[in-house]
């Protein structure tokens, strides 16, 4: 009954609002063809405002020479240094590490054993084996000293915020914004400035992952905290816990799993940092894939980037097979071979310091250079076959789509888009959505650069939407179908840790330079997030309630745009939203191949002291602009869904 | 706070636990609500479309004596788990006075609420509670472990309450790998694990099928017989209120609607809505010779058998109609009335 | 059960393997790295993102340590940054300057912690160009006056109806936007963002005989593949330059140069006097750029292989 009463509730308010919206949009063209050309904010390439030559003057203001930077470095790249000397590089005055590969396996795998299980173990041994064997182990080695520092760095913040935003409201909406902020303020942009507090070296570059990979840390902690059953925190306190004991015994063991996965998404956003973080001299596989991209070498890049790949994968199947163990301990049995692989770790580690051939990775293999040469050859022959074709794809949605989104928003003056997005806003999530779009607009019009940012804005739009399409269509495909979803997993994880500048030489080859190169490669990097979050999401429907829909005979297509997608409604929110946030990651790099606009500020930024001030200006407005974008999709979403529920009290 | 009603001096009942003029609203300033008397007469509807607030407990007013099992009933959403919460703080209430062996809780400070929670209280859950990571064992002992008794202690202490409520042999299980039934019998010897004085159960029977449900019922009444606690005991079923409780409380959208025993709800309904509530009920079971007895008539002969007025009208039954006169029921020694056939029948035959 | 006895058998095989196999082979450490550093010492030596620099690098890296028994320190840093590192003291030397006269002015003049270092001998270009197959089929393409006669060809989904100028990384300071709009061609500039973008646009313009008309330079081992056509723009004269939005001549010839550390200048080390010396030609540069980004040699192997070749000149940077 309630299902049906929501269904109608909806049906009734949608053709209204859809016929505002369209009224909206119908008197914005209209008035576009009036006032075109007028107030429009343009700002040349190598022009500034004020307000950016303001910033560049202030850069260093914080900066070097301050005892606390001080201290937080010198800690830092200590514990850097230490986790390379150790697995990485030579030291002690041995010509190699510490422990040598054999020993790294052997205890990697262990670990995956004893957290995990014993098919994580293999797997471990296999991914590591096979990185060695690319001839990249000590490039590996590096990132993951690196990875391991950041994410244990970022842990130490992450988890003590993640459990304050889950007990305190206020917390938590502050620190929302913090993180939407840490997410989307492109990296370029503190980059450089972090290398003048840190100095260059293992600190800035770890710091800069920190920035980056902490935030889904603490999202999940504190949804996790959120969603522990209150009724097991009711019964700790009526038995008169503290707070404390409430926190140690009660919330935190019941969050173990969730916190788990937002370990592993901390991994994950570590592990796509690693060639960013290159271009201020993190050591490792970032260096390999820049390195073969001077020379345009689209085989050797990747090669290192499917070595970047295969940790991401060992390190996402260990910690979800850690978050997934069952609470039971470990029966006997397990404790004395975990005894014994103890003691088989401990000769392999002796091995591996003694003997050359387990310290050193055998060299003779040459697997990377095969891998190399087919990676090429198969670039090659995609480009010769798909080269035309694909020039005309993009040219027609260039045309087609881009370039009139594109006229209307800049075209128009400021302060008609601004109105237009402001009741937009409002119609579509009253006043939750209005308030943060009007500030949002009026702040993009202070930075300076409101004519790149609609240039952005309409790529981001088209990009968001076709990674929505995509991801649904994914999504709901392996959230449906186990197999679909086993095999596609690997190719998502893949797509979402491939560094975007191995495949921005092939799409280049194939697109140009040009905006929908960079909408191309935004697609790429954000559907994998997408799909994921809407196939965990198709996932968690409840059996019985598909079941209920099966049995009145519906068909597939009813059962997924009626039950599931509905009954998913919050994982499909979240996955646009995060989908928008990868999408916006990704203006950076596509400012690398032809997107112009906030991209390339912000690269130039980076790249000219005298621009510092614009490409600052130019990385808030990408920040304001996701803000903007994420705040009226949810306030929309909160919107249908409260109608949802005062169908239900019914 | 509620200086404006009048009670009667606490200290003067014997009460255990005692609630005056108990208010809880939820939503934007909620204090203001008990405390405006135009508010407080609001219903539940326009209480929100005026204010945005729910108010879940309102005003109500009971006392519990030691021993007893008082059980409070309603629909869901009337607010019986508030009020429950309520009485431990919780949930800290919006007004009102709340007294524990005289003891005004409403102004204990954290620490001796802990106390009071950790020594005299015990709480029931739904939905069990338990913590999934512990084993039986050691969820048992979790009230024992936080007031930091010691190891040995408090498994003995939590192997005699496994015992007790039937769980023996279960003790190094985790709790997904038990059934509902005996999921909650872990919930129950938690309870029971610290030695509460009062043992306040909110529906704990209500997710489990009705077969386990019965045998957890009948549990309890053992537990109570053995034991001996003063229990509030929250239900949406009357058949659970009737059979467990000696005085029953049955609210609506927050407020009291009735309070007494359980043949009082069903031989006298106060309104419409508790008639409504108790129609379905098995009343030959519950009402007593009392609430049926009428005056005899005139030349009606009084030389029948003779019964007691608390005896249940289904066990008089047969007695009655193989009389072949009017049963007299008779209370030390008065003659409070007569039952005949058709009263008899009227009752059993309403089913 | 099964799980475990997997287990087991993975555990007994590990110890089975690395006791029977691996008590044999090599010891790690019987044979000592040769200890480095006579009266040297150590430096930092910046390598910006491109080929021509590494080549650079790698030949002066590779006589520091060879020659005077130097640790050398390579950091892969962006320009911005490495001249940052003059003043943080992490970054001693960069021996490949295009110009940045801003950044000479803050950290050579104002802050005084680096120090000019003389020429690197390779002349910097900068330019406009088109891909061969063009010019061998507009002759006159190449002279910036009939520019706009071509503007049509050059029209792409990006330039909005009029012919593109692909402009290149955003390291660069362009005068590109001005000289289209004082030159009076009907031309957009459109940013191609990053060096990648760029070559890989010249190499699909060649190869499909697409038209292209982008921002490019030299010395660069791309040359080496593809021998880029440069557009005549009005010659360049001292003093054209000085007001940017008025310029409408070419880009000046650019003598590439080295910076140091103030430091490491006074430091009195020989490895200063190498940097310092250090001087060849495009073509040289060329060689050694071509053998790490064509044949791909590691940086220390092409330098062992051209320092061979050239063993004068390297001797005249050692002075002796
Ligand atoms: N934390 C809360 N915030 C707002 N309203 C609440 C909250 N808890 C309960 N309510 C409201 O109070 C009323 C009583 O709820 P509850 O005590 O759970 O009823 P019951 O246990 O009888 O089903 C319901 O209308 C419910 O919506
Ligand atoms: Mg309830």
């Amino acid at each position: 009954m309630a299902a049906i009463t929501s269904d109608v509730e909806v049906e009734v308010r949608r053709p209204r609002r859809s016929v505002v919206v369209g009224v909206l949009l119908v008197v914005w063209v209209a008035a576009y063809f009036v006032l075109r050309g007028i107030d429009t904010l343009v700002l040349g390439g190598q022009e500034t405002t004020p307000l950016h030559r303001w910033l560049t003057d202030h850069r260093d203001d914080v900066g070097q020479g301050n005892v606390f930077f001080e201290a937080i470095r010198i800690v830092v790249d200590h514990f850097v240094v230490l986790l390379q000397n150790v697995i990485s590089q030579p030291s002690f005055d041995r010509p190699v590490p510490v422990i040598g590969w054999l020993g790294v396996v052997a205890i990697s795998a262990y670990c995956a054993w004893a957290f995990g299980n014993w098919k994580v173990a293999v797997l471990t041994a296999a991914g590591l084996g096979f990185v060695g064997l690319q001839g990249l182990w000590q490039e590996s080695m590096d990132t993951l000293a690196l990875t391991v520092a950041a994410v244990l760095l970022s842990l130490l913040f992450a988890i003590p915020l993640g459990i304050w935003a889950g007990l305190s409201n206020r917390a938590f909406r502050v620190a929302t914004l913090v993180l939407d902020l840490m997410q989307t303020l492109p990296t370029f942009v503190y980059l450089a400035p972090l290398t003048l507090f840190f100095a260059i070296g293992p600190a800035a570059a770890t710091i800069a992952t920190l920035i980056y990979a902490a935030p889904p840390a603490v999202r999940l902690t504190a949804h996790a905290i959120r969603s522990v059953p209150p009724e097991s925190v009711e019964a700790a306190r009526s038995l008169g816990s503290t707070r404390g004991q409430t926190l140690l015994k009660v919330l935190l063991p019941m969050s173990r799993s969730t916190v788990v996965v937002g370990i592993n998404q901390t991994i994950m956003a570590a592990l796509s940092m690693v060639t960013v973080a290159a271009l201020i001299d993190a050591p490792g596989l970032g260096q390999t894939v820049l390195k073969a991209l001077q020379t345009l070498d689209v085989g050797v890049a990747f090669n290192a980037g499917l070595a970047i790949v295969v940790i991401a994968i060992v390190l996402d199947r260990v910690t979800t097979a850690a978050g997934d163990r069952p609470w039971r301990t470990a029966s006997l049995r397990r404790k004395v071979l975990l005894g014994a692989g103890a003691l088989a770790v401990l000769v392999a580690v002796w091995f591996s310091r003694t003997y050359v051939w387990a310290a050193e990775f055998p060299s003779d293999a040459n697997v990377g250079s095969r891998i190399a040469v087919v990676a090429t050859d198969v670039t090659n022959w995609v480009q010769d076959v798909f080269g035309g074709f694909t020039y005309g794809v993009r040219d027609a949605v260039t045309i087609g789509l881009l370039n009139p989104l594109e006229a209307l928003l800049t075209g128009s003056p400021w302060w008609l888009v601004s109105a237009v997005v402001v009741a937009l806003a409002a119609v579509l999530g009253g006043w939750r959505g209005a308030v943060p779009a009007a500030v949002c607009l009026v702040l993009l019009v202070a930075t300076g650069v409101w004519q790149d940012s609609m240039v952005t804005l309409a790529s981001t739009l088209l990009a968001t939407v076709v990674v929505v399409a995509v991801g649904l269509a994914l999504g709901v495909w392996s959230g449906r179908n186990r197999r679909v979803d086993t095999w596609i997993r690997p190719v998502l994880d893949a797509g979402q840790t491939m560094p975007p500048f191995v495949y921005l030489v092939p799409f280049l080859a194939l697109f140009g330079t040009s905006r929908f190169t960079a909408i191309a490669a935004a697609v790429v990097f954000a559907v994998p997030v997408t799909t994921k979050i809407v196939a965990d999401g198709i996932k968690a429907v409840p059996v019985a309630t598909v079941e209920a829909a099966n049995s009145v005979g519906s068909s597939a297509w009813q059962v997924i745009s009626k039950v599931q997608l509905p009954v998913a409604r919050r994982a499909i929110t979240l996955a646009v939203n995060q989908g928008l946030i990868y999408v916006l990651s990704m203006v950076v790099v596509g400012g690398l191949v032809g997107a112009g606009a906030l991209g390339y500020d912000v690269a130039a930024g980076f790249a000219q002291s005298e621009l510092y001030g614009k490409g600052l200006a130019a990385g808030l407005a990408i920040v304001l602009l996701g803000v903007m974008l994420d705040r009226i999709t949810q306030a929309a979403a909160r919107r249908t869904q409260n109608f949802q529920n005062r169908g239900d009290m019914r | 706070m509620t200086a404006q009603l009048e009670y009667p001096d606490i200290q003067d009942s014997d009460a255990l636990l005692s609630v005056q003029g108990l208010w809880k609203v939820f939503g934007p300033k909620a204090q203001r609500v008990p405390r405006r008397p135009e508010l407080a007469a609001l219903d539940r509807t326009e209480l929100y479309a005026k204010t945005g607030c729910t108010a879940a407990v309102r005003d109500l007013s009971f006392d519990v004596a030691p021993g007893e099992v008082f059980v409070v009933m309603g629909l869901s959403g009337s607010g019986k788990s508030t009020l429950v919460r309520c009485l431990t703080r919780l949930i800290e209430p919006t007004a009102g006075g709340l007294f524990f062996e005289g003891e005004d809780l409403r102004a204990a400070d954290e620490k001796r609420l802990r106390a009071l929670r950790r020594s005299k209280f015990s709480m029931v859950f739904q939905h069990f509670g338990l913590l999934p990571h512990r084993k039986v064992i050691d969820n048992v002992s979790y009230g024992l472990e936080i007031r930091g008794e010691s190891k040995p202690d408090r498994r003995r202490r939590a192997q005699e309450v496994i015992d007790l409520v039937g769980l023996a042999g279960n003790e190094h299980l985790y709790p997904e790998q038990l059934s509902g039934g005996m999921q909650q019998r872990v919930g129950l010897a938690r309870a029971l694990a610290n030695d509460p004085d009062v043992l306040l159960f909110d529906e704990p029977f209500s997710a489990l099928d009705p077969l386990i449900r019965r045998e957890m019922q009948t549990e309890v009444v053992r537990l109570h017989r053995e034991v001996g606690k003063t229990m509030v005991f929250i239900t949406h079923d009357l058949s659970e209120a009737l059979k467990l409780g000696d005085r029953i409380l049955l609210m609506r959208d927050g407020a009291a609607v009735q309070l007494g025993t359980g043949d009082e709800l069903v031989g006298a309904p106060a309104d419409d809505y508790v008639r409504e509530f108790v129609r379905d009920v098995q009343r030959a079971d519950v009402l007593t010779l009392r609430w049926i007895a009428r005056r005899p008539r005139d030349g009606e002969p009084l030389d029948g058998p003779e019964l007691g007025p608390d005896v249940l009208v289904r066990e008089a039954t047969r007695l009655v109609l193989e009389a072949d006169r009017p049963v007299k029921v008779v209370s030390n020694g008065t003659l409070l009335g007569v039952i005949g056939d058709e009263e008899i029948l009227a009752v059993v035959a309403d089913n | 059960m099964k799980k475990l006895r997997y287990a087991g058998v993975l555990t007994a095989v590990a110890l089975a393997l690395t006791t029977t196999a691996g008590c044999g082979g090599e010891k790690v450490g019987a044979e000592k790295p040769a200890a480095g550093g006579k009266d040297c010492g150590t430096f930092n030596l910046t390598v910006s993102p491109w080929v021509g620099y590494e080549a650079n690098a790698a030949v002066v890296a590779y006589v520091a340590t060879k020659e005077l028994g130097c640790k050398v320190v390579k950091k892969n840093l962006k320009e911005e940054i490495a001249w940052q590192g003059f003043s943080t003291g992490e970054v001693d030397v960069n021996l490949e300057n295009w110009g940045h006269e801003d950044l000479k002015k803050k950290y050579i003049t104002t802050d005084k912690v680096a120090v000019e270092a003389g020429s690197t001998g390779v002349k910097g270009v900068i330019g406009w160009y088109v891909p061969p197959w063009m010019a061998a089929k507009y002759p006159d393409i190449t002279d910036w006056k009939n520019l706009n006669k071509y503007a049509a060809v050059f029209k792409t989904s990006e330039s909005g109806g009029k012919g593109q100028l692909l402009d290149g990384d955003p390291s660069y300071v362009t005068n590109d936007e001005a000289l289209v709009k004082n030159l009076a061609l009907n031309y957009k500039v459109v940013q191609s963002g990053s060096e990648t973008a760029l070559i890989q646009a010249f190499r699909d313009a060649e190869k499909n005989k697409r038209p292209l008309l982008a921002y490019f330079y030299e010395p660069q081992w791309f040359f080496n593949e593809v021998k880029l056509v440069k557009i005549d723009l009005p010659a360049y004269k001292a003093g054209c330059d000085a007001v940017p939005a008025k310029i409408a001549c070419d880009y000046p010839p650019y003598d590439l140069d080295k910076i140091v550390s103030k430091k490491f200048a006074d430091s009195g080390s020989p490895a200063y006097d190498l940097v310092k010396n250090f001087q060849w030609t495009n073509e040289d540069q060329n060689t050694v750029a071509r053998m790490i980004a064509v044949d791909k040699l590691t940086p220390d192997q092409a330098a062992e292989k051209w320092v061979k070749d050239n063993q004068s000149k390297v001797n005249a940077w050692l002075g002796k």
